[in-house]
């Protein structure tokens, strides 16, 4: 039995991974003020890696969907900065911060709720279309 | 039933094309995130007419050329941006969504056609 991709998995699938993708940026934006006393324990954004996922092998129908192939950490350099007086600081007076760009998060943020609304448009759509297909003939 | 499959013919070949046309659409608009995704289409008018073109020629052998085609063997192409993306992704959300949008007020349509010939037959056959 050949699992065939019905446009139902293309946009359920497709809207997991944008799921995925919504949970890193609150992720991301949740730990953007987690400190930390060494540049080896602070935070690291994640990102998530999208991949296509053919229907067949030769890609011939151009059916497909994606998934999430990988979670990224990433491994920019923490920020360092100079607070002798914060409980957490190291010995030489600084604490690190997460490399965490909270604007580019915010736009990551509103393109992941635009695409995820564009498969549910996709999936309401399909989802009249085949209930009046059901009804031929009424 | 010759007769009936030739009746039906033209609408069924449509929506079989239609909802082709919306599972490649719909597959663009669930990769418009993913890098190096190439956004695939098929052109609807040619791959009709060469579904509909099968004629009266039957093959008698399996080695004879292909007459025609049906819904199946329609040709999947490959978009041509209008602005390329720097990841490779070549689809543009807003041309799909108006493809997909055209494409399914089509497919609504195609279902009308059918149904008034499938309430045509109905009444040629009561003699309403």
């Amino acid at each position: 039995m050949t699992n065939k991709l019905t446009i139902f998995d293309v946009a359920g699938r497709s809207m997991a991974a944008q799921q995925v993708r919504l949970n890193t940026v609150a992720s991301n934006l949740a730990n953007a003020a987690s400190v930390s006393g060494s540049p080896d324990t602070v935070y690291r954004p994640i990102k998530p890696v999208f991949e296509t996922q053919y229907h067949d092998v030769m890609e011939k129908t151009g059916i497909a969907t994606v998934d999430v192939a990988d979670i990224y950490q990433s491994d920019a350099t923490p920020e360092k900065r100079y607070q002798p007086n914060h409980p957490l600081a190291d010995k030489d007076g600084y604490i690190y911060a997460p490399p965490i760009d909270q604007n580019a998060e915010m736009v990551d943020m509103l393109e992941t709720s635009r695409q995820y609304q564009n498969n549910i448009e996709v999936l309401s759509t399909a989802k009249t279309l085949l209930i009046k297909t059901l009804n031929v003939g009424k | 039933m010759k007769a009936l499959d030739a009746l039906f013919k033209a609408d069924s070949t449509a929506l079989s094309l239609r909802q082709k046309r919306m599972e490649i659409l719909g597959s663009n608009i669930a990769n418009a995130a993913t890098p190096h995704f190439k956004a695939r289409d098929i052109d609807f008018e040619a791959a009709y007419k060469s579904a509909m073109n099968t004629g009266e020629i039957t093959k008698t052998s399996s080695a004879h050329i292909d007459v025609g085609g049906t819904a199946d063997t329609a040709d999947v192409r490959y978009r041509v941006p209008l602005s390329p993306s720097l990841d490779g992704n070549t689809v543009e959300l807003h041309v799909e969504q108006v493809q997909f949008a055209e494409n399914a007020t089509h497919y609504e349509a195609t279902l009308n056609f059918l149904n008034g010939r499938i309430s045509t037959m109905r009444k040629a056959l009561r003699g309403e």
